[in-house]
């Protein structure tokens, strides 16, 4: 995975090389901006929180076979579910209603993409497509919701749902500046690694991945699983919406489509799929996109130029995977022996 | 195929990449931008480039790079989340940037309130509003223009062009400065012919160019000769307009170079005024004002040069109009005045100013506009 990570940056090098930009000022840039100063660091992590648990939403289901690329339809839900609970009962403690937020976010991410895994098991609807369109419906309805039933009339020229309370914010983790989401993603990535590897549900999912007719023969309760495991991955995508109102936005609105859903499926195929790989790669990503604006403001290049970069890398690793045991040099017992 | 390589794989791959990075980090000559003088910070939601939104802002930021002792960096494509508070500091830690300008309306509440507190030293200009004393800190501040009155300009070109008497407006979001809009380039264009009427359809998206072709090919099927529109980028609306064979007011930039033939005027924000303005305040050490507004008068909006195909009488009636908004009191909203659901809006006699700030709460179409807000 390094030497396709490795191949990707030094095709993009040639890239930069062939617009007349010089590769070694952009990296050393990236690694100014995104790595090189506590500022930068700041801003790396503050990025990573939300594409850790949407990797997750993606890693999970790929254990089993399923390529779920709708992630983002879980995200705005959560995070419009988060806001309408804020609303239903503004009067509760914090802490209660932090977690009935979360709660509420991780049960409609859960149903959401948990469905996909039952009409794959159900209808044999392809659950990419299925996943990808979903995410239209789900920033649909949360147009209407926002801008419908959840607005803030006080919210006049960008709808939102009512302003969180006070004691239903989030804050930043002691002595950083950056918010409680990253310990939420990096818990969530280390309990999805340890039910995936280290119980016999994981150990189950695992065989559906790997031949879905064995698992049958098993008598494994493959459908269940199934919507298990997709539903665990939709909580997880939730829980990003809610982790956006509760520490970043202050309310429900439109700003909840970030994208975050579509970077998490590139950071879990370059994590290739590996619940605590999530998190290093996460890292080196969000350093990317930190970086994207001083590479922006000191060399010129345009603000798409991360997106170029992130393309090279996914292709890169992409390639490998089919080239995998295909040539001499890709076998995996020619690189085990010493 | 056989390849020898007589390193470890994994030994080989971390050497290289260490060595590459110590290289990058060690050799590179990290230019100092921070010029003596003043750094200015832009900060747009979408393309610099658009035909819209972030280019008037654009250009507006060029003017500012014009001046002597300034030194202006640009971020374009930041989304309204995290992404934003870290570019603004990102700005402020690596380029000493002292003055912001981040665009977008989204940016404020909560990204710039987050942001702000933590910098005294630099002040934070915001386009769209809602700044109050009470509310926000000191080193914030919003401006924006009052760009309906171009609206209304717009409308009558399009009511002396057009020959269904239907004119048609692609909207974004029925939020208040949109509907100010839709209800100006109507009234406009009743001034010219009260018989006029105009079909107004949103996309529910700031910036969906399938949409807002689907609705332009729409508003041209249903007959509408002349199309304007307020989503941020409107390329997409004017090319598909004028390929239709429909009359273009332009919004936000000058749409002209995409249909020259077609292109009637539009209105333009004049965000070079502004911004040099308030450059040159900073510089002088005088504080900007927090809460700054001004329409055409102001010299906070332009209209686009008068396209060829307007006729003698439409250029006769634009300008007689513009030169009674510039003397300053135009009131464009006034009775008697109805929604298109009945409801009154202002008596006769009655009347709004462009910087009546019920104007800031619109929630209705008028009469005479086919659609609906919700």
């Amino acid at each position: 995975m390094t030497a396709a990570l490795c191949v990707g940056l030094a095709a993009f090098s040639l890239f930069l090389a062939t617009i007349g930009k010089s590769p070694v000022e952009f990296y050393g840039l990236v690694y100014k901006a995104g790595f090189g100063t506590s500022f930068s660091w700041a801003n790396t992590l503050s990025r990573t929180a939300p594409l850790l648990l949407a990797a997750l939403c993606v890693a999970l289901p790929a254990r089993l076979g399923l390529i779920v690329i709708g992630g983002e339809g879980a995200i705005v839900l959560g995070g419009v579910a988060a806001g309408a609970v804020a609303m239903a009962a503004p009067g509760l403690p914090g802490g209660v209603g932090i977690a009935l937020m979360a709660a509420a976010a991780a049960l409609i991410g859960g149903a959401w993409i948990g469905a996909i895994g039952l009409l794959r098991y159900k209808r044999g609807v392809n659950e990419t497509i299925a996943s990808l369109l979903m995410a239209y419906i789900a920033l649909a309805l949360m147009n209407h919701l926002v801008e419908g039933p959840l607005r803030d009339p006080a919210s006049l020229n960008k709808p939102s749902t009512a302003p969180l309370p006070e004691g239903f914010r989030i804050g930043d983790l002691p002595g950083l500046d950056v918010h409680w989401g990253l310990a939420v993603g990096v818990l969530g990535c280390v309990i999805a690694w340890a039910l995936m590897e280290r119980t016999r549900w994981g150990f189950a999912a695992r065989i559906i991945g790997g031949n879905l007719r064995a698992a049958q023969v098993q008598g494994l309760p493959v459908g269940r699983l199934l919507f298990c495991w997709t539903a665990l991955g939709g909580a997880f995508a939730g829980l990003a919406g809610m982790m956006e109102v509760a520490a970043v936005h202050g309310s429900a609105n439109a700003s909840l489509a970030a994208g975050y859903g579509y970077t998490g499926i590139l950071v879990a195929f370059l994590a290739r799929q590996n619940m605590l790989a999530i998190i290093p790669v996460a890292i080196l990503l969000a350093g990317f996109e930190a970086a994207n604006g001083l590479t922006q403001r000191r060399m010129d290049l345009p603000d798409a130029t991360v997106l170029v970069l992130q393309g090279f890398v996914f292709i890169a690793i992409l390639a490998s995977e089919t080239f995998y045991g295909r040539f001499k040099m890709f076998q995996p017992d020619r690189w085990s022996r010493s | 195929m056989t390849v020898r390589i007589p390193l470890h794989r994994r030994t080989f791959l971390k050497a290289a990449g260490a060595s590459a990075l110590g290289v990058a980090a060690s050799a590179l000559p990290f230019s100092a931008a921070r010029a003596s003088g003043l750094t200015v910070g832009f900060i747009y939601v979408g393309p610099k480039d658009d035909y819209g939104y972030n280019q008037a802002h654009a250009e507006g930021a060029a003017a500012v790079k014009a001046m002597s002792g300034v030194t202006v960096v640009e971020e374009e494509n930041v989304p309204e989340t995290v992404d934003v508070q870290k570019s603004m500091e990102s700005m402020i830690n690596f380029d000493g940037a002292a003055l912001l300008f981040p665009t977008s309306f989204g940016y404020f509440d909560p990204h710039i309130l987050a942001v702000a507190p933590k910098y005294k030293d630099v002040r934070f200009e915001h386009c769209g509003g809602l700044w109050s004393a009470d509310k926000h800190p000191a080193n914030t501040g919003s401006y924006f223009g009052y760009i309906g009155m171009g609206q209304y300009l717009n409308g009558i070109a399009a009511g002396h062009m057009t020959k269904s008497k239907k004119i048609g407006f692609v909207a974004a979001k029925p939020i208040p400065q949109v509907l100010l809009n839709i209800n100006s380039f109507l009234l406009g264009a009743r001034a010219v012919d009260p018989a006029i009427t105009c079909r107004v359809i949103f996309t529910g998206e700031w910036s969906m160019a399938v949409k807002e072709a689907e609705a332009t090919n729409a508003l041209a099927d249903q007959g509408v000769d002349v199309v304007t529109c307020h989503v941020d980028g409107p390329k997409v609306v004017m090319e598909t307009a004028a390929g239709r064979g429909a009359y273009l007011c332009g919004y936000h930039a000058n749409q002209a170079p995409l249909a020259p033939e077609k292109y009637l005027t539009g209105a333009e924000w004049n965000w070079a005024e502004v911004y040099t303005g308030m450059v040159k305040q900073a510089l002088a050490g005088e504080t900007i004002g927090n809460f700054v507004r001004g329409g055409l008068a102001e010299g906070f909006v332009k209209m686009s040069p008068l396209g060829p195909a307007m006729t003698d009488a439409a250029r006769k009636q634009f300008a007689a109009t513009h030169a009674e908004i510039m003397k300053g009191g135009f009131a464009v909203i006034k009775g008697p005045l109805k929604s298109n659901a009945g409801k009154v809006i202002a008596t006769a006699g009655q009347s709004f100013q462009e910087s009546d700030v019920a104007l800031e709460r619109m929630d209705y179409l008028v009469e005479g506009v086919l659609g609906a807000t919700s």
